[in-house]
């Protein structure tokens, strides 16, 4: 492949992988089982990175491995009735067609693991967006590093990736014992947990303890606790991998956490809350999905929503299929006769929110409160979803029962 | 005239005048991609184009979305002509092989001055310290 003999394009995708495996310090590559690609928004790509992926598909790249993608810029079906601007979404169907030209599917999620991509214990992966590499990795025990759009695009060009970093078991060991003493029960508990963890850990890897009741394994949920845990880690750190004891599947191996790893006590979650909410009472913009909405949720809002009005403007993001599978039981329906939006294939933080008109927002998710202010603009009061739908259906803020820590 | 060996990371050969940053050099929202120019606040090389440079670095930081810009100030003619780094991490190298930037890494960056004639060929970086007053002038 290297020297060329399969086209310039498999070249350039292994001269990445190898040169990946050079620096840090690789002796082989792994063949991968599937490998997810961020780098889809036409807002972060622009016109480079559109050009560069026209040309790689020119020169005749195409995917070896099931390819998945990251969320878009638009809705790819209802963007015109969203608001998001037109010449925006032409360019990114434009990337889109670069894609699939390449034999990549348009999943356009950042959690495959909730439409039945579910890798299983120990496989080698590529993905890169970095909330799906962090649940992968440490709820499924897949093994993947954090890929960058372009490594991850080469190693499903080549089938294959450097073997280094979070492939190997000797690196998945803790360097952090993180012991929390504080009770941590709603998806926002969870969400600034691991936006404060994060950001005191940065590429570590975290192993939680739950001192006293900090919460029951029993009520935990992997699919929304764990998943905004994993997303605010990611986002508030660089974190790619965690454990927690009694539950995360490499948690109770032996030696799992390294002799020299530091200790940290989290008492409370009221200084991260603080950092991530604003005080907002008028709520123009409720968002709901981030990382992308499981089924049980889109359950959730069309029940809470039945027989009442949206009046901020409501955004359920989610995978298409999620979608699809929520539209045969009638919540879609639902939701929309309430006045909210179900929205596939984009995101929040990846979609040109700024264009909406928007200017105060309330989400249950801690990666989305973090990223809001400096991608969109956007004022941010962080809630449960409850307390957002409330926002949603009052046009404004009303508090629940605060959180007790 | 100084000879150092480095680790490829893109293989070539070019020649041309140094532009050294002490500091990490972040592409996206770091580098202007319609002018090359650095825009980073407070960053030591700040207004300065990375333009038909040998620009040589520690190390790169910031977005993945950074191998990108590289690639768009190659296609505008805007690249820098080659990159010499301390220690290479994915971005920048990512950015130099998609652009076709000849690159080496594993240099001891600190033997090498702005306005220094710089070159790579291969795994070799050859220097030579031109004359003061010379600075500035078009290499031989």
């Amino acid at each position: 492949m290297l020297a060329g003999k399969e086209g310039p394009a498999v070249q350039k995708a292994m001269e990445i992988v190898t040169a990946l495996g050079r620096i840090y310090g690789a002796t082989d590559l792994v063949h991968v089982e599937s490998v997810q690609v961020a780098g889809v928004s036409y807002k972060n790509l622009g016109e480079a990175g559109l050009l560069f992926l026209r040309e790689w598909a020119r020169e005749g790249a195409r995917v070896r491995v099931p390819t998945m993608l990251n969320p878009a810029g638009v809705d790819l079906e209802q963007w015109r009735a969203l608001g998001l601007p037109e010449e925006f979404a032409q360019r990114q169907m434009e990337v889109l067609d670069a894609y699939a030209q390449m034999g990549i599917e348009m999943t356009c999620t950042c959690t495959p693991y909730l439409i039945g991509r579910v890798p299983g214990l120990g496989a080698h992966l590529a993905w890169s967006e970095s909330s799906a590499v962090a649940f992968a990795n440490s709820v499924l025990g897949a093994r993947t590093n954090r890929e960058g759009g372009p490594s991850a695009l080469a190693a499903a060009i080549c089938g294959r990736t450097a073997r280094y970093g979070l492939h190997l078991t000797e690196n998945r060991r803790a360097t952090h014992i993180v012991r929390v003493a504080c009770p941590v029960r709603t998806e926002v508990d969870f969400g600034v947990l691991g936006y404060e963890v994060g950001r005191r850990v940065g590429k570590g890897i975290p192993y939680f303890v739950a001192d006293g009741a900090a919460w029951n394994a029993e009520t935990v949920s992997a699919g929304l606790h764990l998943r905004m845990l994993a997303a605010a880690m990611a986002a508030g750190g660089a974190v790619a991998l965690f454990h927690v004891q009694g539950m995360t599947p490499e948690s109770e191996l032996d030696e799992i956490v390294r002799p020299d790893a530091e200790e940290i006590r989290i008492d409370s979650l009221a200084e991260g809350h603080a950092r991530l909410s604003s005080p907002l009472g008028s709520i123009d913009f409720v968002s709901i999905g981030c990382p992308h909405a499981s089924l049980e949720e889109l359950r959730d809002v069309a029940r809470y929503l039945a027989g009442r009005r949206v009046r901020s403007v409501l955004w359920i993001t989610t995978a298409r299929e999620t979608r699809r599978r929520a539209e045969a039981a009638g919540w879609v329906q639902a939701i929309e006769h309430a006045g909210g939006h179900v929205v596939s294939d984009t995101c929040l933080v990846v979609a040109p929110v700024e264009a909406l008109g928007v200017k105060t927002m309330a989400t249950n998710s801690a990666k989305a409160a973090f990223y809001a202010p400096s991608h969109s603009g956007l004022q941010v009061r962080l809630g449960t979803l409850g307390e957002c739908l409330d926002a949603a259906v009052q046009g404004r803020w009303s508090p629940r029962r605060r959180p007790t820590c | 005239m100084l000879k150092l060996r480095g680790r490829i990371i893109k293989e070539g050969a070019v020649h041309g005048e140094a532009l050294v940053s002490p500091e990490p050099i972040g592409f996206l929202g770091g580098v202007d991609p319609e002018t090359g120019v650095v825009v980073e606040a407070g960053h030591p090389l700040r207004g300065q184009s990375v333009a038909g440079k040998i620009l040589v670095f520690p190390t790169g930081k910031g977005s993945t979305v950074g191998s990108y810009v590289l690639y768009r100030l190659a296609y505008k003619g805007l690249a820098p002509l080659g990159i010499i780094n301390a220690a290479s991490e994915a971005i920048v190298a990512v950015g130099a092989i998609i652009s076709n930037i000849p690159m080496v890494d594993q240099i001891d960056i600190g033997q090498i001055r702005t306005g220094d004639e710089v070159t790579i060929e291969g795994e070799w970086v050859t220097v030579r310290r031109v004359a003061r007053a010379r600075q500035g002038a078009e290499a031989e």
